[in-house]
């Protein structure tokens, strides 16, 4: 259906073309923006200004320069970008013209009622105050002294569930009570107190909230707000040492546990980086040679670090800090992703060795079975997604149990011989008939094919 | 520019206009030449109501985006600066300012500086210019209030990407306050709304501001006919559920894939580049993106924006027959006369044919994706969830994503889909999310789990009875037939699913909430009902067969197919209302788990 309205309006833009082609019907640059709307308008203002600016920093003065306003595309008034629309349709509304006087009309006063004459009485109540401040006329807070009358005003603006003079109360009420009190009072207050926390982070006061935390009993509130400043920062030495200072703080068990490997985590991808910035510059190892790194495993998720380790440093010792072994190890990483991201690794070295080894296990007898904690059939698909040749595929596709998904995936692939025998195993004649007629004639599939179907040994089910 | 606001059912225009007046009259003040330095965010919501030519004819000669270091040259009287009130835009705005920062020699002539504050000024931010030592160069500090911005003919935004995380996740109501101060607006233009409607703890707050606020303005109450009947009021966390899904209308999955921001999306560039003419051949292919404005004032579009994505490909080949046919017409004009006619109505023809050829564009983009495998994949996992299959298990499919490493988002988007489905999910499949997400996409994430179980979105399962399967029923969440060509009810706009927030819209107005007073108990926080005083002689006589008008507000916001789904029940025959809709912000699935994510501060 797409196909037939894009066939259409093909069609009908050569017919078009041969019309006198007018297509201002909008105005629009080749970003969209309708010229003058105000995001375009800021581009454009702000590039005519800059050209100027270059201009006078050149020692040589042009003589073009005409530094005066920019005579720029965008002074298209009004009117002129509705020609267009007008043209469109017979409606043009009456409010598209805001300069027709009786829209002013139409359009009623907003601001609010002028009701308002108590401006000189001083003795307010918190209502009223809250209201003033709202409507942000002359107030003063000075005059609510007792603690009582301080927390009718706080609760005041609370009701009024407007954050800037709930702010504003909270300014005047940390100015004017001691913190214990304060605090014991925001206890009871939650809205009031998550504005006061608000404040307290924009205007950077950790200290006074790490005690509000504490008074308040939210210490895991309090160790996340803090875990979360390692974001800002940038060095990673500095990044490690602020995670290790966050070790000692109260989080939940699980929490503290991902603080503890996230340190741990940066902790050695800093030697490991070091270490291997050192080996790839100094051309020691071939690894770094062959496949030079494309960027630093720092800050990088543990499961992207696994990775890296089967790719630059498999089959070191266990007790290195870089080796799979150890890593998977000390993250505690389940069988089933050290699996797969060690197959990806080694998958893309092409290196096959490794990757039959990864499922082969010897029971006490000494034979070798095959086993994976991951369904083979997603095996084929990473082994293929690596560019793995047939030979190394069709051992994998062997392996999958549910013969109907075994002979789908080895057609998908072209693993002939899997499915030769899977047929012949199946004894199913006639598929192995079909199969002979999508293979190339005089093929050694084909030939394979012949010879399994004139064995006079075998006994057909078909 | 703005007329598609003024065909709907409520005149949203007057709203527009009102909002341009202020700003007029905000520049006015500011006497002399001007120029105005943008707190870049707020371009986009600007350009909801206003064009550069109304700042233009109020003398303001040059804009610039704000920026740290000093302010460019410009030989004005005046420099208004329109931010939000954050406190690091008003470091960057005291550099500006800041005598230190040694002006450019033609600066030197005096000048006043301004402050707009958008939507509300802001006291902690006035101490912060103070701190800084420059609140004293302001002139005039003032704020404009720009609360709901008509976004299309029966839609209005408060773009207020934090409005969510804001009240859900940091208990700051400040938004909710906004949203009275904004439906009070409304009520002073439209007049008052006699019936409010809510559910759930923010639509309370609401109501109780918007009935202080009309009592502290008895007496100036305006004499206006009430064009809205009713109000709705619903909290978003009341139905977490649908946002996550993959929203299956032609706009929503604009949104979903490409992303629209205040009314443009970007769109990649090679499939309009043939469109160009001819004369530019030799031009370079463009590399930035396409930005596209989406709304109703494009016929084309008003016409199939809600539609299922699957019923587009018809809609899109019968208007090219239509489109080809009048085109073919002038074969026919003979007479002086024809041909003038037939030449009259060439641009509008050809407006038709280039929303054409874009929308077939956009539909072709949109179709590689849908019919990938992995686009197929993930749709079958949300249903199975929707559905209550197996929502109690790993799932393998997101296990494979995470193997994959995917997008974060995405995996979230699945994770919190099963939890909300199975009412929250056994703390030992919840552990095995979690340490796989942590080990896959770094430890940091650790911030975003915590954030998303504070909200409600990730939970463990406390009770071991899950009520979600009694609310599906109940509502009739899942309809298995859901006919994407030509739909009969609500679910087509994601293929089966019924928006658990519009099932309610729809209940309310037929039979009313007392039908489902069960259901609406396993949803969180309150529902209400109240009413409000009309003065004398402006009660509405409905006429027989009459439809009436309800505004739902969605506070935390809305998806576009949730409100396509509104538009569908608007124009059911028998349906008997009409729907205005509102909200902080639209969103989907992918902007609203990272509005509630942690993030590295930008440097």
């Amino acid at each position: 259906m797409l196909k037939e309205s894009k066939r259409a309006v093909n069609s009908i833009r050569s017919l078009v073309e041969e019309e006198d082609e007018e297509d201002d019907v909008e105005k629009v640059s080749w970003s969209g923006e309708p010229v003058g709307s105000i995001s375009w308008s800021v581009k454009e203002t702000e590039s005519s200004i800059r050209s100027t600016g270059e201009v006078r920093d050149q020692s040589f003065p042009k003589i073009h320069t005409a530094p005066s306003l920019p005579k720029n595309s965008s002074g298209y008034s009004l009117s002129s970008l509705f020609k267009g629309k007008a043209k469109t349709g017979s409606f043009q509304s009456f409010s598209e013209s805001f300069g027709d006087p009786s829209i002013r009309n139409y359009a009623p006063e907003l601001r609010k009622p002028k009701s308002e004459y108590k401006d000189y009485v001083s003795d307010w109540t918190p209502e009223e105050t809250v209201k003033r401040m709202q409507q942000g006329k002359v107030y003063s807070l000075e005059k609510f002294r007792s603690l009582q009358d301080k927390l009718l005003l706080l609760d005041e603006a609370v009701n009024a569930h407007d954050g800037n003079v709930i702010t504003a109360v909270l300014i005047y009420l940390k100015k004017s009570l001691s913190k214990e009190i304060l605090f014991r009072e925001l206890i009871t207050r939650e809205i009031a107190l998550r504005h006061y926390i608000h404040y307290l982070k924009e205007i950077g006061e950790q200290k006074l909230l790490v005690e509000l935390f504490k008074s308040m009993d939210r210490t895991e509130d309090m160790a996340l707000m803090q875990y979360r400043d390692h974001l800002n920062v940038r060095d990673e030495n500095k990044k490690r040492d602020f995670l290790k200072n966050c070790l000692s703080f109260p989080f939940s068990p699980d929490d503290a546990t991902h603080v503890q490997d996230h340190y741990t985590l940066l902790e050695r991808q800093i030697i490991i980086e070091a270490n291997d910035k050192q080996v790839e510059s100094s051309g020691q190892a071939d690894i770094f040679k062959k496949y030079p790194r494309k960027a630093s495993i720092l800050n990088m998720p543990i499961i992207t670090t696994l990775y890296y380790s089967c790719f630059y440093h498999y089959g070191e010792s266990d007790g290195t800090f870089s080796s799979p072994a150890n890593i998977r190890k000390t993250f505690r990483i389940s069988d089933k992703q050290f699996l797969l991201t060690c197959l990806g690794a080694r998958a893309k070295l092409k290196a096959w060795f490794d990757v039959d080894a990864l499922f082969t296990t010897k029971n006490w007898l000494g034979y070798t079975k095959k086993r994976s904690p991951i369904g083979f059939h997603r095996i084929v698909d990473i082994l293929q997604k690596n560019n793995a040749p047939v030979q190394v595929l069709q051992d994998y596709v062997n392996l999958v149990e549910d013969v109907e998904q075994k002979i789908s995936l080895a057609q998908k692939y072209k693993c002939h011989d899997v499915i030769i025998n899977t047929y012949r195993d199946l004894k199913d004649r006639q598929q192995l008939i079909v199969y002979r007629g999508k293979v190339e004639r005089g093929s050694s599939e084909y030939r394979k094919i012949e010879e399994i179907l004139s064995n006079s040994q075998l006994r057909w089910k078909n | 520019m703005s007329a598609h606001l003024s065909y709907g059912r409520v005149n949203l225009n007057i709203l527009r206009e009102a909002a341009r007046k202020e700003l007029r009259e905000f520049l006015d003040k500011c006497a002399g030449s001007k120029a105005i330095v943008w707190d870049e965010y707020l371009t986009g919501p600007f350009g909801l109501i206003a064009q550069y030519s109304l700042l233009k004819e109020h003398e303001v000669e040059k804009m610039f985006t704000l920026k740290g270091g000093r302010l460019p040259a410009a030989d004005v009287k005046n420099i208004i600066f329109f931010v939000r009130p954050r406190l690091e835009l008003m470091d960057i705005i005291a550099e500006n300012i800041s005598e230190k920062n040694g002006r450019p020699p033609q600066m030197l002539s005096p000048r006043d500086f301004h402050i707009l504050f958008v939507p509300r000024r802001s006291m902690l931010c006035e101490q912060r210019l103070k701190e800084q030592g420059v609140l004293g160069s302001f002139i005039n500090i003032d704020e404009y209030i720009l609360d709901l911005i008509p976004y299309d003919g029966d839609l209005l935004s408060m773009e207020s990407e934090g409005a969510f995380r804001e009240c859900y996740l940091e208990s700051d109501q400040t938004s909710l306050y906004h949203t009275a101060k904004g439906l009070m607006t409304l009520q002073a233009l439209y007049g008052t709304i006699p019936q409010i409607f809510g559910k759930g703890e923010c639509a309370r707050h609401v109501a109780n501001m918007m009935l202080r606020m009309k009592r502290e303005f008895a007496g100036s109450q305006t004499q206006i006919l009430p064009v809205f009947d009713s109000l709705l009021l619903l909290d978003r966390n009341i139905d977490l559920l649908t946002p996550l899904a993959t929203q299956l209308t032609y706009e929503g999955l604009i949104d979903e894939v490409y992303g629209i921001t205040n009314g443009y999306a970007k769109l990649p560039p090679e499939k309009f580049a043939a469109q160009k003419k001819q004369g530019e051949v030799g031009k370079d292919l463009p590399t930035e993106p396409k930005k596209m404005q989406l709304n109703s004032a494009e016929e084309l579009y008003a016409e199939i924006r809600d539609k299922n994505f699957n019923a587009i490909g018809a809609a899109l080949s019968k208007k090219a027959k239509i489109i080809s046919a009048a085109f073919e017409e002038r074969h026919n004009a003979k007479t002086v006369g024809e041909i003038k006619q037939f030449v009259s109505q060439l641009p509008h023809m050809q407006a038709a044919r280039s929303s054409l050829a874009n929308h077939t564009s956009i539909a072709e983009l949109i179709k590689d994706i849908t019919t990938s495998e992995a686009f197929f994949d993930n749709l079958t996992v949300e249903q199975e969830f929707m559905t209550g299959v197996d929502t109690d298990k790993v799932n393998t499919y997101i296990e494979d994503c995470i193997a994959q490493k995917d997008p974060l988002i995405k995996i979230l988007r699945l994770v919190c889909m099963q939890s909300v489905c199975n009412n929250g999910l056994k703390q030992k499949i919840l552990d095995y999310y979690k340490r796989e997400i942590l080990q896959t996409y770094g430890y940091e994430h650790m911030l975003t789990l915590n954030n998303l179980e504070k909200t409600g979105l990730l939970k463990p399962q406390t009770s071991t009875r899950n009520n979600y399967p009694t609310i599906r029923k109940t509502l009739k969440l899942w309809m298995e037939d859901a006919n994407e060509q030509n739909p009969n009810d609500i679910s087509y706009v994601y293929s089966g699913y019924a928006p658990l927030s519009i099932r309610l819209t729809q209940v309310l107005a037929r039979p009313g909430w007392r039908s489902i007073e069960e259901v609406l108990k396993m949803l969180p926080g309150p529902h209400f009902e109240e009413r409000q005083q009309l003065p004398a002689g402006l009660h509405k006589k409905r006429q027989q067969g009459e439809n009436r008008t309800t505004l739902v507000f969605f506070l935390g916001g809305v998806t576009y197919a949730e409100v396509a789904a509104l538009r569908f029940l608007s124009q059911m025959e028998d349906g008997g209302t009409e729907y205005i809709i509102a909200t902080t912000k639209l969103i989907n699935g992918t902007s609203w788990i990272k509005s509630l994510m942690d993030r590295p501060e930008a440097p």
